[in-house]
């Protein structure tokens, strides 16, 4: 039997739902092409950071201005550079070269989480060649007057323009830190998104013992994380009709079929390429293939949502959060 | 054929723009104030622009002036076109290899920015006594007067070389014309093709040295032929004016600016006439327009072709109806009957006057002006006219100056003359840092490319490189502007910092009715009340229209910091009326996006919020019509100062320097020490405040602090009266003194906000983790309680020497320091060191410093940071050139070494007298420790004491240098420019003579000076100036090329790293009684670097292995010792890691990825090469040989 592993995510057709999310694996073009040749279907760059571009140019300019013009033996201190590649300018480069070398639906990702003059890169990733935008949205609220609607209304505002400026298609990658994840989620599409990536995970901060200094990290995800996406995935589908990426604590084949039965057109992996190499994608394919095989499955779509909330059989399940006995019916429903 | 455009830019950018275009290599070395010619040559390359022949020139960084010129030599003779620029001192490196260029009819052009040579004093300013130093080389001196005449003048020099053979050096008044913002017609490339005759080039190629076509050049002659082969080129230097003349008339044929050899101006029948060469000429030029207008018979000559002087040509220039001529020289020649071009006029006039139908010889009288950019303004012109009107005139005078010990200046009314009112002028007070320049700058480009006005913009900055005052002066005129001298009588007046109201006289420049724009906190209704009386007076007086701005607040919101440029630009155009605002505002726009919009659309943004908030933040102020306020603005000078300090130092720190006479200063350049202290700059916004609570007294923060600004002291429970009552000490923890006090002292007005105590400061709170023992906290909040503190801790006794371990990093911070409050840059990575060492040994030192960083903030005027213990000991200084101080250094401990011996003889002798016990202790002395020091100091006394009475001519003798024999500390100190490019042969000698002399580069790796220039120093994969691509080479190992000698003790250092191995290095090489060099790494603003963290930072370039510590003791290469000792950890951090937080590497990888991941690749292997060698250096086993290694001492 043959068995179809195509899939869309962003109205792009993917040969199969496993694709390399944003990790040091795919900063470069040789990268790309080394993640197309171990199986990805497409690939999501690693962010370009609103903070990165912000702080980048206001360095430079200050580098040139700090103590220039100051001193009359030394009106300047570093040589005028008359081209600079920026961060920015190396990133749409990547895409551009990426574009050129390998076959697989590249989408370009930006970070930030306020809308302004940063966003312009949207619309330059666009111009390089990126098949699509992954907007990765993060913002860590300190202020105890911000509510939590104006933090999503951060989120929508900025995704709003972006879509304004793009006409590839967008995902909206963000954090679950949301007291209506379903709500959020649709406000969202409402705003322009084309698709949802589940879920973000951040940098995390930590202590330095010896210098008393926070120190900000990225631990490597662990297999029982995409039960988060896997949950979140579940209640959407059946509410909205846009892409839905699972990410997050992907490593096994299990991870990967578990998570497209609760409804999640691709699955995006990073951890475990880090941790196995990129090879592990090429591997997983089989494994869902044969899985497939084995339990008589199609196609991906086939099998897509098919334990999603609206279609598993025990739809209370996902919305269980603490562990309680099992509530036991010794009776059929009465209207039944 | 493209169109000529009309650009606005500064003489050396004008020279530039033809050099680069005509030369296929440029052989460089970084002097001030030629430097920039050089920088963009190379950046120029560096991106691939070629020149007329469409390849790229090869710019080439030499080692010196010297290697340049030598470099230029070689170049010319292989056939290549050729050019170098230099100024000063490096002209004079010059000079032997200019000779041997023009005796082998080589064409060139050497581009000079001209520069005042060192003689009492090193002065970067310009006048023409380096030019005037190399009259006999043989070389074509051709002058421009103006920024345009640069651009002019370097192409008629390039296009006539080719044809004469003679080489041209082409000259300019340095700062004045190198550095002034003018609006030019800028030639094409067009143009320059067509001054440069092909055929010519072909001709220089066909003579030069080649295989297929062998010559011999350069040999050795004897008396029989020598004079008559010099004499064959005297056709070659008679044809060079006629050949001048011919390219001037070409050029004129193709641009329109007709030149002459010499070029008249002013009224065709005069009979008063000057006659110079230089920028002046532009003061000159105004002054003779005004007389001729007066109806009076002035003019003046321009000396263009000044080297060979054609007689004729000159007198031919010369009305016939000139009775009275004053030759004007921006040089002097002690002991000459006349300066140079004096003489030479003089000479021509006798020669040939009559015979060209003049009658009487005229009169002629010589003058000096303008000496290291002396004010030369045409109110003095006129004053010189007026001489030479009298029957009698002074025959030689000296104009600018009141010279009151030989008479000879001529006294000028200031005010004689005034610039035609439609000529606008503007002068803005700045902070360096506040951008000031770089704005006006823009604003002179703005007016000088879009508006039919011409614009000329000339900076004026202070010698200090923390918190530097600049003062803008411009001019907007419908002619060109030719005037030569800064603006003091402004239609405009800013003051971009509101505290400068209390520290200098700025209205003084303003116009009755002019506009007065001050950057205030205060708004309209608040300001009158907070300005100084002498402020409210000018304003009323001379009824000026005063707005304010509150251009920090204006900035802030548009989130550009402390850079307030941008406000006061607006505002500038919104008041002045210079441009209609509306228009003005869209051509600020322009030049923001243009100026900053490859840094990105934010940088841009926010200029352009700036620019639209500026407008309504700015207000008229209506004030009374009478002065109010009873405060005056704060003196020069601060505390008890000396006689000298207050008649002479406080004015010129007033401003005023210029009012000094002759008799006011000293007739050698001598100055005393001990003055930085008077200068109170405060320039902190925040200072570092001491939590007594939670110190653990290690006193990192003393020893880190560049400015000596913060200091630790100990003492008993009842020293010092009058303590006030926001005093803090603490119980001393150390065991050595018990029952003790200790105190952390800010020095509040002489911080300069660095931070770097903090930074380094281990002790952290318990509770709140972010806070520190010492924590950087606003000044004004702390100002007066620290002022009190600081001076009542003063006044407590410093410990006796003799009892700390100065071996120690707290112990060397009880000691006082005797260098303190320098202009160093805020952070600087420099002076801790040189503070370091005049704490352990600044009682008893002489130094010798290289010209540089630390020969500026150590002894440029006004005051210097060399200060004297309460014994009135301290450092006594010297600078003697970039190039030779290691030899210097060498000669000082050789007099000291003398005068030790001569006086021990003279003990001998005249033991008699003073008992040969003492005398013997006193030969014998050890003097390892401070207490031997004192134990001499005390016998060295004793002696005086003997010898009071004595009228033997032995002790007449003995009794000036008795002091010798109480132990001499010598150090030469230099940074890495000196040691390891232009010094090192000097220095390479001085390591091999035993001598003890103790060698402390300063290690920046860049000229640091100059702006940034690579050095030998300079890490291979650093962008530097003359290094745009990244530096290609490794860095050259000093250290170990010491080593190899044996004999010399060195160390590689880092403060910032390992504190307590820095302080073991300095006294390891003060005690070692041969030569001792330490390597220190200084970190520095050219790294591109957090200066607050600059310090910690080190520690990652020594974590890294891109600097390790290590210390070679020779007294330890003996019997199987092992001498070198590897005092850092194998390294533990990526190369690239260290080097990403640095922009002189990051920028790299921005500008050339590529490029950079190659270099950064070879520098790790680089480390790891070093590192491998430095580990098996550490386990080799030396014995020297005992008579090589004795020293002699």
């Amino acid at each position: 039997m043959s068995i179809d592993l195509s899939t869309k995510y962003l109205g792009i057709k993917l040969a199969h739902p496993l694709m390399a999310s944003a990790s040091p694996l795919s900063v470069t073009v040789e990268g790309i092409q080394r993640l197309e040749e171990s199986g990805a279907a497409a690939v999501v760059m690693p962010s370009l950071f609103e903070e990165q571009i912000l702080h980048e140019e206001q360095e430079m300019q200050r580098l040139y201005e700090f103590k220039s013009e100051s001193f009359a033996e030394s009106l300047s201190y570093f040589p005028e550079a008359e081209e600079f590649r920026s961060a920015p300018q190396e990133y749409l480069t990547t895409i551009t070269e990426a574009k050129k070398k390998v076959s697989l639906p590249v989408i370009a990702s930006l970070n930030g989480c306020s809308v302004g003059g940063w966003t312009s890169y949207a619309k330059l990733m666009q111009e390089a060649g990126a098949d699509g935008l992954e907007l990765n949205v993060y913002f860590v609220p300190t202020d105890p007057q911000m509510s939590g609607t104006d933090v999503e209304r951060r989120y929508i505002d900025l995704v709003a323009s972006v879509r304004q400026t793009v006409s590839i298609p967008l995902a909206v990658k963000f954090g679950t830190n949301f007291s209506s994840v379903p709500h959020f989620a649709q406000q969202l599409a409402d705003a322009g998104a084309t698709g949802l990536v589940m879920f973000n995970r951040w940098l995390e901060p930590d202590i330095d013992l010896e210098k008393l200094q926070i120190t900000p990290n990225l631990v490597l995800s662990n297999r029982y994380e995409m039960r988060v996406p896997l949950r979140w995935i579940a209640i959407l589908r059946e509410h909205l009709s846009i892409s839905l990426a699972a990410t997050s604590g992907v490593h096994y084949a299990e991870d990967l079929i578990k998570l497209i039965l609760a409804g999640a057109d691709v699955v995006m992996m990073a951890s475990a390429l880090l941790k196995y190499g990129p090879e592990t994608l090429g591997k997983l394919r089989e494994d869902l293939r044969v899985w497939m095989e084995e339990n008589e499955y199609e196609s991906v779509a086939q099998m897509k949502g098919s334990m999603s909330r609206a279609n598993c059989p025990q739809p209370s399940e996902l919305e269980r959060g603490n562990y309680m006995k099992a509530l036991v019916s010794y009776t059929a429903p009465m209207d039944i | 054929m493209s169109e000529r455009q009309f650009v606005t830019v500064d003489g050396n950018d004008a020279v530039t723009h033809v050099a680069h275009q005509v030369s296929e290599v440029i052989a460089i070395y970084p002097i001030t104030p030629a430097s920039p010619m050089g920088e963009l040559a190379d950046a120029w390359s560096s991106v691939g622009r070629t020149n007329i022949w469409g390849v790229v020139p090869d710019v080439v960084e030499m080692q010196s002036e010297g290697g340049a010129s030598a470099a230029v030599h070689g170049a010319i003779q292989a056939g290549a076109l050729t050019t170098t620029f230099t100024a000063s001192q490096g002209l004079l490196l010059m000079i032997p290899t200019m000779f041997k260029v023009a005796g082998e009819l080589t064409p060139t052009v050497l581009h000079v920015s001209a520069r005042t040579l060192a003689t009492h004093a090193l002065s970067i300013f310009g006048d023409h006594s380096d030019v005037m130093s190399v009259r006999s080389t043989g070389w074509a001196l051709l002058a421009a007067n103006s920024v345009q005449e640069v651009q002019d003048m370097a192409m008629i020099a390039h296009a006539a070389t080719l044809k004469c053979r003679v080489p041209f050096l082409h000259f300019f008044d340095g700062f004045r014309t190198s550095h002034e913002v003018n609006k030019i017609e800028q030639l094409t490339t067009e143009d320059i093709r067509a001054m440069i005759d092909e055929e010519l080039v072909v001709a220089h190629r066909m003579r030069a040295m080649n295989p297929d076509r062998p010559v011999l050049r350069g040999t050795a002659q004897n008396p029989d032929v020598f004079f008559q082969a010099r004499e064959a080129c005297n056709p070659f230097y008679d044809a060079v004016p006629r050949i001048v003349q011919e390219t001037m008339d070409r050029f004129a044929k193709l641009v329109g600016r007709q030149y002459h050899l010499f070029d008249y101006a002013g009224d065709p029948q005069a009979t008063r006439v000057i006659v110079m060469m230089g920028s002046g000429a532009g003061a000159v030029e105004e002054a003779v327009s005004e007389l001729n207008r007066r109806g009076e018979k002035v003019g003046l000559l321009k000396v263009r072709l000044f080297r060979p002087f054609l007689t004729e040509a000159f007198l031919a220039a010369l009305p016939k109806t000139v009775q009275k001529i004053a030759v004007l020289d921006r040089t002097k020649e002690p002991g000459a009957i006349g300066e140079p071009l004096y003489q030479d006029v003089a000479t021509a006039l006798v020669d040939g006057w009559q015979a060209a139908g003049g009658g009487a010889l005229p009169t002629i009288i010589g003058g000096r002006y303008g000496l290291s950019s002396k004010e030369f303004t045409p109110s003095m012109v006129l004053r010189i006219y007026e001489e030479l009107a009298k029957p009698a005139p002074q025959k030689r005078f000296t104009i600018g100056i009141v010279d009151d010990v030989t008479n000879l200046s001529l006294r000028w009314d200031p005010d004689a003359f005034s610039e035609p009112a439609d000529v606008k002028r503007a002068v803005f007070y700045g902070l360096g840092s506040d951008g000031t320049v770089g704005a006006t700058k823009n604003s002179v480009k703005i007016i000088g490319e879009n508006t039919p006005l011409h614009a000329q913009g000339y900076f004026v900055y202070d010698s200090k490189k923390a918190g530097s005052v600049t003062v803008s002066h411009v001019r907007f005129s419908p002619r060109e502007i030719a005037a030569s001298y800064l603006v003091d009588r402004a239609n405009f007046v800013a003051c971009h910092q509101f505290n400068f109201v209390e520290r200098m006289d700025m209205l003084s420049a303003a116009l009755p009715g002019a506009t007065f724009l001050l950057n205030s906190p205060f708004g309209p209704n608040e300001v009158w009340d907070q300005l100084p009386g002498e402020v409210q007076q000018q304003i009323v007086e001379k009824k000026l229209k005063f707005y304010v701005v509150d251009a920090l607040e204006v900035a802030r919101n548009a989130g550009l910091g402390g850079r307030i440029n941008t406000v006061m630009q607006t505002c500038f155009f919104a008041i002045s009326g210079v441009l209609p605002p509306a228009e003005a505002i869209g051509e600020i726009k322009n030049a923001i996006k243009k100026t900053w919009g490859r840094r990105g659309e934010a940088v841009v943004q926010k200029n352009f919020a700036a620019v639209d908030a500026s407008v309504a933040g700015l207000h008229e102020v209506n004030y009374p019509q009478t002065v109010t306020s009873s405060r005056k603005r704060l003196p020069s000078v601060f505390g008890d100062v000396s006689d000298f300090v207050q008649r002479v130092t406080s004015l010129i720190l007033a401003g005023k320097g210029d009012l000094l006479p002759v008799s006011a200063l000293p007739v050698d350049g001598t100055f005393p020490t001990a003055t930085a202290k008077v200068e109170k700059r405060s320039i902190a916004q925040d200072i570092p405040i001491w939590d007594a609570s939670i110190c653990i007294q290690c006193g990192l923060c003393s020893l880190v602090c560049p400015h000596a600004a913060i200091r630790m002291k100990i003492y008993g429970p009842a020293s010092g009266n009058g303590k006030p009552s926001g005093f803090v000490s603490t119980p001393y923890r150390g065991k050595e003194y018990v029952d003790q006090l200790l105190t952390i002292q800010v020095a509040p007005d002489d911080c300069t906000g660095c931070g770097v105590c903090v930074d380094v400061c281990p002790a952290k709170s318990k509770e709140v983790a972010k806070h520190k023992a010492i924590n950087m906290r606003p000044k004004m909040e702390h100002l007066e309680r620290e002022r009190a503190s600081f001076d009542y801790f003063l006044g407590l006794p410093d410990l006796d020497r003799t009892t700390v371990k100065s071996d120690t990093v707290k112990g060397s911070q009880m000691l006082e320091p005797l260098f303190e409050y320098s202009g160093a840059c805020a952070g600087c990575g420099e002076t801790p060191y040189v503070k370091l060492m005049s704490q352990l040994f600044g009682d008893r030192a002489l130094i010798g410093n290289a010209t540089g960083c630390s020969s500026i903030y150590g002894g440029n005027l006004p005051t210097t940071p060399y200060t004297v213990n309460r014994d009135g000991r301290g450092p006594t200084w010297n600078n003697s050139l970039f190039e030779d101080i290691a030899e210097f250094g060498l000669g000082l401990r050789l007099a000291v070494d003398h005068q030790r011996v001569f006086a021990m003889h003279l003990l001998r002798e005249l033991s008699g007298e003073i008992g040969g016990d003492l005398v013997e202790s006193l030969i014998q002395a050890p003097q390892l420790t401070e207490d031997d020091i004192q134990t001499q100091r005390n016998r060295v006394a004793q002696v005086h004491q003997c010898l009071a009475q004595s009228k033997s001519p032995a002790a007449a003798r003995l009794r000036p240098i008795l002091e010798s024999l109480v132990k001499r500390s010598v150090w030469i100190v230099g940074g890495d420019g000196w040691a390891y490019d232009i010094g090192f042969g000097g220095l390479d000698h001085v390591l091999t003579t035993g001598r003890d002399v103790n060698i402390l580069v300063l290690d920046t790796g860049v000229y640091s000076n100059t702006g940034g220039q690579a050095s030998k120093s300079t890490p291979r994969g650093a962008v530097a100036k003359f290094a745009s691509a990244g530096k290609p080479a490794r860095r050259k190992d000093l250290g170990m090329l010491a080593v190899s000698y044996g004999s010399v003790y060195v160390a590689q250092v880092a403060m910032g790293s390992n504190p307590a191995q820095t302080v073991r290095a300095f006294h390891e090489a003060e005690s070692y009684p041969g030569v001792s060099l330490i390597l220190a790494y200084s970190h520095c603003i050219a790294h591109g670097i957090n200066m607050e963290t600059g310090m910690t930072h080190q520690k990652d370039a020594v974590n890294s292995g891109f600097w390790p510590l290590y210390r070679y003791d020779p007294r330890e290469a003996h019997e199987g010792g092992s001498p070198f000792h590897l005092d850092s950890r194998k390294p533990k951090v990526p190369f690239k890691e260290f080097a990403m937080q640095e922009a002189r590497f990051a920028m790299l990888s921005r500008s050339d990825p590529e490029g950079a991941e190659r270099l950064f690749k070879m520098a790790q292997q680089d480390i790891d090469d070093q590192w491998n060698y430095y580990e098996q250096m550490a386990s080799v086993k030396r014995a020297l040989a005992t008579e090589s290694d004795e020293v002699k001492s």
